[in-house]
C-alpha cells in the first residue's frame, strides 16, 4: 500500500438492522467488511418483532433475506458470538482485536441439523423469547439463525454443571461438540469503524410500582411482541404467561420510565407510541371480543403514515386511549388492577385487567460503556454514543474514522435506523474511495 | 447502648400504647431510651408548608439532642420521623436556610445528628438476626400485614429507609419476630390522613380499601408505627361494618406492641384496651393454636 492510503476495509460492530444495512452498503460497493456480533447470530431486535409499523409487514419475512445476504456475502467476514476488545491506531489503519467466545461447538464441522437442540434435556428461559419462552442449554437464537450454528451456555449445561449428560456430544452426527473449546483472539486491520450496537430496555424488575418482575402477566413491550410473533412461544396467540388463558382486557402503558427524569430517563423513547398502537391493534386482530386500553401522555406519531396508523387503531380497532399516567398495578382477586388517571376527564381510573403491557424506556445497550472505552469515544449524558455534532454530523463521532448508526446513537425507529446506517456507510465509502486499489474494481 | 428519644405529642396522649411498648421493648433489647428534655411538637406539617418557621420546631428538638451529646435521635411516629429527618437534612445541606433557622432559634446546629426510626435502628444497628435470637415468644401462625403508609418511605431520596415501591424492611422485621408477613398491594397507600377531619368519608374509604386489601391477601392484622394511621384504620372500623357489606374487622397493632409481645414482655401496659378492634383475642387464639400443635 502506498503512503497516504488507508486500508479500505470496514469494521462494523453490532449486527442488527443498522449493522446489516451499513455492511451491505459497504460490501456491495466493493469493499470488505468485518462484522462483529456479540450474540450467537445476527438480526438484532428486529428479528424479535412480530410485525412492523405502520405497514404491519412480517418483520422476519422482510428481514431474513437480509440476514441471509449478510451471512453469504463474499466480502463480509462475520464474527458472531464475538466482542471487540481492543482497537489501536487511527483512521485508515485501525488494528482491531476480537475475542471469539467458545461456542463449545466446532462450527466448521457442524451442519446445523438441530439434533443437539432437540435432545438437550436442560431447559432455561430464552433471551430471544425475552423469558416468555424457553430454550435449551445448547441453542440457536431462533430457527432462522444466521449462522445456523448452536452455542452451549455453560451456566445451564448439565455437562458443565455436573460433569454428566453429554447427550449432544453422543448424538452429534459430525462430532462437532467440543467441551474443551477455548476462546480465541483474532486480529483484523481496518480503515474505518461503524458502531451499530443498538439499544437495551429499562429493566422490568426496577419498575416496582407496576408489579413488573413480580406479576407474570405484566409484560414488557418486547415480551408482548414475542407473544404476537408467529414464531414465538405461543405461535402468535396472545396467552397469559401465568395460566395460558386468553386475556380479555389488556392495558398498555406508554412512557414507562421515558420522559421521567425523576425515576427513569428524561428523553422520549420515540418508538413506543407507534408500537403500542400496533400492539393494541394486533391484539384486537387476534382477540376480537377483547378490549385494549392505552394510557398515554401525548401521542407522538411523527413519521410517514404514522398518525394515520394511530387513528386506525382508535377508529377501526376500537382501542380506548386514556390520556394520563398509571400510578400503580397490582394483583387482587385474580385480576390485575390498574390505577391511573384520566387527565382529560379529570378523574381517577381503575381497570381490572387480565394483562398489562409496559412500554418501557429504550436505554443504551449495557455494552456501550465498555465499548466506548475500547474505541476511545464518548457517551452522552444518557449513555448513548455521542455524535460529533447533533445537527450536521449525527453519524460521526469526534474521532476520525469512527461512525455511528442506529439506536446506539439515540432511540429511533427502523426507517430512521436504516437511513442513518446508509448514511454512515456513505461516510465510510467517501473515506475509502481514494484508497481503492486497482484490483478491487 | 443508649439513644436519644423523641416521643412526640401523640405518643404522650392518644398513642400511649406505642410509647410504653417501645420503652419496654427497647429496654429489653438493652437499648436505653433517653428522652430529650423540654421537647416540642415536630411541626407535623412539613409536607404541607415547608417554611423556615415550621422547621424551627423540629430543629429545636435536634438541638436538644446535640446538647445531650447524642449522635442519634429515635422518632417512632412516622410523621415525627419524616418531619424531623427532613428538617435535619435541610440543616445539613442548605446553608442559607440553616443560617436563617439558626439565627431565628438562636442556635448553631449543623445537621450532624442522625434521625432514625425503629425499623432502621433495629435493621442497621441492632440487626434483625440478633433480634430474632432475642425473641422468646415467636409470633408463629400470625399473618401480619406491614402498613407503611406515606411518611415512612417518602420522599424516597430524603427518607431513604427503603424502596417506596417495593419495600421489605417492615416485612423483614415481622419475620424476625416469627410472624408471617403478608404482602398486600395497599401497604404504601395513604390512610386518608387529616382528611379524617375535613372529609371523613374520603378517609374512611381510603382506610377501608387498605384493610380490605390486607384481608383479601390473608392478613390477620395490620401493623403500623403511625398514630394518625392507627386512628384512621382502627376506630372507623365500626362505621365500615355498617357501610361496607361483608367487612370483617381487623386488629391494627403498633409496631412496638408486636415487638414487645414477641420478646415475651408483660403487655398489660401496651394499651390494647384502647384499641377499637381489640387484638388480644387474636393473640390468644394464635398462642393456643401454636401450643396445641
Amino acid at each position: 500500500m502506498s503512503a497516504g492510503k488507508g486500508i479500505p476495509r470496514a469494521l462494523i460492530i453490532g449486527v442488527g438492522i443498522a449493522g446489516m444495512q451499513a455492511s451491505l452498503d459497504v460490501a456491495n460497493a466493493g469493499f470488505e467488511v468485518v462484522l462483529v456480533e456479540r450474540k450467537p447470530s445476527i438480526g438484532g431486535h428486529m428479528l424479535q418483532l412480530s410485525e412492523t409499523f405502520p405497514t404491519l409487514d412480517c418483520a422476519q419475512c422482510i428481514l431474513t433475506p437480509r440476514t441471509v445476504e449478510v451471512g453469504q456475502h463474499p466480502r463480509i467476514r462475520l464474527y458472531t458470538y464475538s466482542e471487540v476488545i481492543g482497537v489501536e491506531g487511527e483512521v485508515g489503519h485501525f488494528r482491531v482485536r476480537i475475542r471469539r467466545k467458545p461456542a463449545y461447538v466446532n462450527w466448521s464441522t457442524c451442519t446445523g441439523c438441530g439434533l443437539c437442540q432437540e435432545k438437550c434435556p436442560a431447559k432455561v428461559p430464552s433471551e430471544f423469547e425475552e423469558q416468555v419462552g424457553v430454550r435449551k442449554a445448547i441453542y440457536t437464537l431462533s430457527p432462522q439463525a444466521v449462522p445456523n450454528k448452536p452455542v452451549i451456555d455453560r451456566e445451564s449445561c448439565i455437562y458443565f454443571l455436573r460433569a454428566k449428560c453429554g447427550a449432544c456430544q453422543k448424538l452429534c452426527p459430525t462430532g462437532a461438540i467440543d467441551f474443551e473449546q477455548q476462546e480465541t483472539i483474532v486480529e483484523e486491520e481496518v480503515g474505518a469503524i461503524v458502531v451499530a450496537t443498538g439499544f437495551g430496555l429499562y429493566p422490568l424488575p426496577e419498575i416496582g410500582e407496576y408489579g413488573a418482575g413480580q406479576l407474570p402477566d405484566v409484560l414488557s413491550g418486547i415480551q408482548f411482541e414475542r407473544l404476537l410473533s408467529a414464531s414465538g412461544p405461543t405461535a402468535g396467540q396472545v396467552r397469559r404467561p401465568s395460566d395460558g388463558k386468553e386475556p380479555k382486557e389488556v392495558v398498555f402503558v406508554q412512557c414507562v420510565r421515558s420522559r421521567d427524569p425523576e425515576h427513569g430517563m428524561p428523553y422520549c423513547s420515540r418508538i413506543c407510541c407507534m408500537y403500542t398502537a400496533k400492539h393494541a391493534m394486533l391484539y384486537k386482530h387476534r382477540v376480537h371480543d377483547g378490549q385494549a386500553y392505552i394510557f398515554y401522555i401525548d401521542i407522538r406519531s411523527a413519521g410517514k403514515n404514522y398518525e394515520e396508523f394511530v387513528q386506525r387503531a382508535m377508529e377501526e380497532d376500537d382501542v380506548l386511549y386514556i390520556r394520563g399516567k398509571v400510578s400503580k398495578v397490582f394483583q387482587q382477586d385474580g385480576k390485575i388492577i390498574v390505577w391511573g388517571s384520566d387527565t382529560l376527564a379529570g378523574k381517577p381510573v381503575e381497570i381490572a385487567a387480565d394483562m398489562v403491557v409496559l412500554a418501557s424506556a429504550i436505554v443504551p445497550d449495557p455494552g456501550a460503556r465498555p465499548l466506548a472505552e475500547v474505541l476511545g469515544i464518548e457517551l452522552d449524558e444518557n449513555g448513548f454514543f455521542r455524535e460529533a455534532n447533533d445537527n450536521l454530523r449525527p453519524m460521526e463521532t469526534p474521532r476520525p474514522g469512527i461512525f455511528l448508526a442506529g439506536a446506539a446513537q439515540a432511540a429511533k425507529d427502523i426507517p430512521d435506523t436504516v437511513s442513518q446506517a446508509s448514511g454512515a456507510a456513505a461516510k465510510v465509502l467517501t473515506l475509502f474511495q481514494p484508497w481503492r486499489s486497482e484490483e478491487t474494481h | 447502648m443508649e439513644i436519644a428519644y423523641f416521643p412526640g405529642c401523640t405518643l404522650s396522649t392518644k398513642a400511649k400504647g406505642l410509647d410504653r411498648s417501645a420503652r419496654a421493648s427497647l429496654q429489653a433489647l438493652g437499648l436505653e431510651l433517653r428522652e430529650i428534655p423540654d421537647w416540642n411538637c415536630c411541626g407535623a406539617a412539613f409536607p404541607l408548608t415547608n417554611d423556615d418557621l415550621r422547621l424551627s420546631g423540629a430543629v429545636r428538638n435536634l438541638v436538644r439532642t446535640a446538647e445531650m451529646g447524642q449522635e442519634e435521635l429515635l422518632a417512632l411516629c412516622s410523621t415525627c420521623y419524616n418531619v424531623t429527618k427532613r428538617a435535619n437534612r435541610v440543616m445539613r445541606e442548605d446553608a442559607a436556610r440553616r443560617d436563617r433557622i439558626n439565627y431565628f432559634i438562636e442556635a448553631e446546629y449543623d445537621g450532624h445528628v442522625r434521625v432514625v426510626h425503629l425499623l432502621d435502628l433495629l435493621r442497621d444497628r441492632f440487626g434483625f438476626e440478633a433480634l430474632r435470637e432475642r425473641v422468646t415468644r415467636p409470633l408463629e401462625g400470625l399473618k401480619l400485614g406491614a402498613y407503611y403508609g406515606c411518611f415512612l418511605l417518602r420522599p424516597a431520596k430524603e427518607i431513604a429507609l427503603d424502596d417506596p415501591e417495593t419495600p421489605h424492611v417492615f416485612e423483614d422485621f415481622l419475620a424476625a419476630l416469627g410472624a408471617e408477613p403478608v404482602v398486600y398491594p395497599h401497604r404504601g397507600e395513604c390512610c386518608g390522613s387529616y382528611l379524617a377531619v375535613g372529609a371523613p368519608d374520603v378517609a374512611l374509604e381510603a382506610s377501608y380499601r387498605i384493610l380490605n386489601a390486607a384481608r383479601l391477601a390473608g392478613a390477620d392484622a395490620l401493623v403500623t408505627s403511625c398514630p394518625l394511621c392507627h386512628y384512621n384504620l382502627d376506630r372507623p372500623q365500626r362505621e365500615m361494618v355498617a357501610r361496607y357489606g361483608g367487612f370483617r374487622p381487623l386488629p391494627v397493632f403498633y409496631i412496638t406492641q408486636v415487638l414487645g409481645v414477641a420478646l415475651g414482655l408483660d403487655s398489660s401496659e401496651f394499651g390494647f384496651e384502647r384499641h377499637y378492634v381489640d387484638p388480644r383475642p387474636l393473640l390468644a387464639r394464635v398462642a393456643q393454636t401454636v401450643t396445641a400443635q
